[in-house]
């Protein structure tokens, strides 16, 4: 039986569990207090595909009041960022910040939970180290917001976090309030080399593919069993009183917590992330997501994603992809210079740059730039307001948190970058970033600049 | 004469071949380019530079050559070939299939066991693949010459290097770019005694059985192979040896062994090496920098930062870029890591250096080459604009005076997925062949 036929039933289940209790792990996040800021006279490109030059941003109650020339200050402080550039706040959609942190000795090796090719039980976000020096540093980079994710070991890896990237001694302090979880999946070499070497399954891509399905298969009979009870609970429940025999009061299923997360994959509560570099695979992906009625968000490092640009669009999946990564694996062999320039071309098409690396995302920007310029010199009209959504909104669309922030619309949260030029460039530096409309970093002041405690009085670091 | 210096003839006769061989190639005028010298003269604007049987030979205003091929630079960068860095072209192709990688003469973890015998007499080079398909794509991306490295996975000793000019021909290295690679440090304690200690005894004791005048009793442990004491006698003797290493305290141990036993040390990382600037600026040490790490990979990295770069050449360091974390296949990014060391502080002219003219110097590849003046090496690079700028790409390599093809898998599969209406790109350059 299908989701189908049930899904109304269960989904309302989970939707009232939900509602009756408040989400485990909860965030406690803070907006941080700010006071009104008027940056002016800035080229300003708002994520949402407009560039405005001579512009001014008004940030008051940590949201974006408006964008537009010559607003008046009132009673906001005023920065002058003529002959910068101002883009929202850079999101990563797929990081181990955290779960693989600097430095990277055998203690801080929690990305993968590699002891069982399904893991979807396990929370990314319970690795998570806040003091990885990283987070910080990618700060220093732009990024506002980002995913951390398991690592691509497993097929099915687990939940990731989206967290807001802040100084913090909790994780729960940095999480990203309403932001949903991911779901990290991962297809192809990995999971198949890591198991294969243990003479155990998956060893092949068929059989990757046997035990997502069966997998999903599992989550499916494990739905039948809460739709079951719920059912009759309610034929209980309904009884009068004296013809209740409480022996009979029906038992609730063994909670499963990998198995929650595939019914939450299914239910769409959770946005699925997919590693997948290859055309094929990704097709063969799209056709399991069908078979069990789940949506996939994006499909991550995708470097033959160019291969089936029109179908990606046409299925409103987006591509996080990188500009120039290539050929450390075969299935990494057929990576090009235009591919995010291709999969942003179709209508519809959504491309995403993203880091998978803890260098990389301090540069999303000049990622985005090399993308735009191979793009550029193959034909596309992509200029820097198009080009910056791979790092700003579509980034947000893919994390289901295109409703707060990725651009620089009225209402939406200030997470705000001023850069001291062009941000399409090698040479460009955050000047400032803003999060919630609060100074959260300043590069020409480097108290405001967050320092990890591991860091704190190590010889030769600077202090 | 040994076998190695009959290889290192070998090598120069092949070297000289192969240049008598363009000798008939028509000559190239570039005309009205944004000349970066690397020489005293600085960048000339609208400069024109001549190349003749594959070297540059003349550069200056109006130049004219009757049958010469003519680019039109129209004020567009032109630099030497740039430096790829410490590099696996041509012996990796695929890094996680075995069977395409050559870097290593020691299986993983195979220095651990006792039968651990270090192998300095592992040459590399005859692995050297020219065809490899990653050439192709970071030669068209204007890198032209980079140092094919052995690695020493994890057992001190890695062998032998040299740099390679990537101009397709089969014995393309440089003879007397020769270095002997060595780990040192953290990421080297597992191979050889999980200590630091244990990689200077072992060092210490290589020595003392490759130099002359100790020679070895009957029943003396031997660490070297008699090849390995012959070709580590060599290094010993004035050689050039490069060291993986991170830690300043280890740097500093690294150039007391160089300057105990008169060997030219070349610092590979050096996370910390900004620490001893002063220390490596008087010692004339160059340092071969990740200009990208700003985090602590490793305890030995704590306070690795992009200005490191900068700080190094402010103190008078020979500076020069690799990228280690995307290795072989993306050699070319070591550009957008010199123009992130523009933006942390580092001279511009200081950073195109980084990529020509001081790789050239430290390995050895003669006093004209990394840099654009008569009787340079015609290995050059047009750009589209800034070379060190993100947005730019190179739209023609010479390498010997000859044109390389811009061509590679990379542009295949771009051209036969092109989205459909596009038939390609209005700055697309006009093709080479």
């Amino acid at each position: 039986m299908s989701l189908l036929q049930f899904g109304g039933v269960t989904l309302a289940f989970f939707v009232l569990a939900a509602q009756a209790a408040p989400a485990p792990y909860p965030s406690t996040y803070q907006s941080p207090s700010s006071t009104p800021v008027l940056i002016r006279n800035a080229t300003v490109l708002d994520g949402a595909g407009r560039r405005l030059d001579g512009a001014d941003v008004l940030i008051r109650d940590g949201k974006i009041v408006e964008v537009g020339t010559a607003l008046s200050q009132g009673d906001a402080a005023t920065i002058d960022a003529k002959g910068r550039w101002v883009t929202p706040g850079l999101i990563d959609v797929h990081s181990h910040l955290g779960v693989y942190a600097s430095p990277g000795i055998n203690a801080t090796q929690d990305g993968n939970e590699a002891t069982d090719p399904v893991t979807a039980g396990v929370w990314a976000e319970h690795s998570v180290w806040p003091q990885d020096p990283g987070f910080a540093t990618a700060l220093a980079g732009g990024v506002t917001t980002l995913q951390v994710l398991p690592g691509s070991a497993n097929l099915i890896g687990g939940r990731g976090v989206t967290l807001r990237n802040v100084p913090a001694t909790t994780y729960q302090a940095m999480k990203f309030p309403g932001a949903p979880q991911g779901l990290k999946m991962a297809c192809g070499e990995n999971p198949k080399r890591v198991y294969g070497e243990r003479k155990q399954a998956p060893s092949t891509r068929m059989g990757n593919v046997a035990s997502y399905r069966q997998a999903f298969a599992d989550a499916e009979d494990y739905q039948h069993q809460w739709q079951k009870y719920e059912t009759e609970l309610a034929a209980y429940e309904k009884k009068k009183e004296k013809d209740r025999d409480p022996a009979e009061r029906p038992v609730p299923p063994k909670r499963d917590l990998r198995l929650d997360t595939l019914v939450a994959a299914m239910q769409g509560q959770v946005q699925v992330q997919i590693h997948c570099y290859r055309a094929d695979e990704m097709a063969v992906m799209l056709d399991l997501a069908r078979e069990y009625h789940f949506k996939i968000a994006a499909f991550h490092h995708g470097v033959e994603a160019y291969k089936i640009a029109d179908r990606l669009a046409q299925e409103g999946v987006c591509g996080a992809l990188w500009a120039d990564w290539w050929g450390f694996k075969l299935e990494a062999y057929d990576g090009i210079w235009e591919n995010l320039a291709y999969v942003d071309a179709p209508k519809n098409g959504c491309a995403i740059v993203h880091s998978d690396s803890e260098e990389g995302i301090q540069r999303l920007n000049q990622e985005a730039a090399k993308a735009m310029s191979r793009g550029q010199r193959a034909g596309l009209d992509i200029p820097p307001e198009r080009a910056i959504r791979w790092i700003t909104s579509n980034a947000a669309k893919a994390l289901g948190i295109a409703g707060q922030v990725g651009t620089l619309e009225p209402g939406k949260i200030a997470d705000v970058v001023v850069w001291n030029r062009d941000p399409f460039s090698v040479y460009a530096l955050p000047d400032l970033v803003y999060i919630d409309g609060a100074l959260a970093f300043d590069r020409h002041h480097p108290p405001v600049t967050p320092r990890s405690d591991f860091l704190l009085g190590q010889p030769g670091v600077a202090q | 004469m040994n076998r190695q210096h009959m290889v290192a003839l070998l090598v120069l006769s092949l070297v000289s071949l192969g240049l008598a061989a363009t000798a008939h190639s028509q000559d190239v005028l570039i005309r009205n380019a944004r000349v970066h010298t690397l020489t005293a003269q600085g960048t000339l604007e609208h400069a024109d530079v001549l190349l003749r049987d594959g070297r540059v030979v003349d550069v200056g205003n109006g130049l004219a050559a009757a049958g010469a091929q003519v680019i039109e630079a129209n004020g567009r960068p032109l630099t030497p070939g740039l430096f790829g860095g410490m590099s696996g072209l041509g012996i990796s192709e695929i890094e996680q299939e075995a069977s395409t990688v050559d870097r290593s003469a020691l299986v993983d973890g195979g220095a651990a066991g006792p039968g651990f015998v270090p192998r300095p007499e592992f040459d590399v080079t005859p692995a050297f693949n020219p065809d490899s398909a990653a050439i192709g794509v970071n030669r068209a991306e204007g890198i032209t010459f980079a140092m094919i490295a052995p690695t020493a996975s994890g057992a001190l000793f890695a062998g032998q290097g040299a740099v390679a000019r990537l101009d397709g021909s089969d014995n393309p290295f440089v003879a007397a770019s020769r270095t002997q690679f060595l780990d040192m440090g953290s990421s080297a304690t597992d191979g050889v005694g999980f200590s630091r200690g244990a990689q200077f005894m072992l060092l210490e004791q290589a020595t003392r059985e490759a130099l002359p005048g100790k020679p070895l009793q009957a029943g003396d442990v031997r660490l070297l192979t008699p090849t390995g004491r012959e070709v580590f006698a060599r290094y010993l003797a004035g050689g050039r040896m490069a060291f993986a290493v991170d830690r300043a305290v280890d740097i500093r141990q690294v150039l007391e062994f160089a300057a105990r036993h008169g060997v030219k040390p070349v610092i590979v990382g050096g996370a910390q090496a900004s620490q001893v600037a002063t220390l490596l600026a008087r010692s004339k040490v160059p340092v071969v920098l990740e200009p990208l790490l700003a985090l602590p990979g490793t305890f030995d990295q704590l306070g690795a930062s992009m200005d490191d770069a900068a700080k190094l050449q402010r103190a008078g360091v020979p500076v020069m870029f690799t990228h280690f974390s995307a290795g072989t296949n993306q050699a070319h990014k070591v550009r957008q890591g010199a123009g992130v060391a523009v933006a942390h502080g580092l001279p511009w002219d200081a950073a195109l250096a980084a990529l020509t003219s001081t790789p050239a110097d430290v390995f050895g590849l003669g006093a004209k080459a990394g840099r654009i003046m008569p009787g340079s090496p015609a290995d050059l690079v047009l750009w589209s604009g800034d070379p060190l700028e993100v947005t730019s790409v190179a739209e023609r390599v010479w390498i010997g005076g000859r044109p390389q093809s811009m061509r590679s898998r990379q542009t295949e599969l771009r051209d036969r997925y092109r989205p459909t209406g596009l038939t390609s790109g209005p700055a697309a350059p006009a093709p080479q062949e």
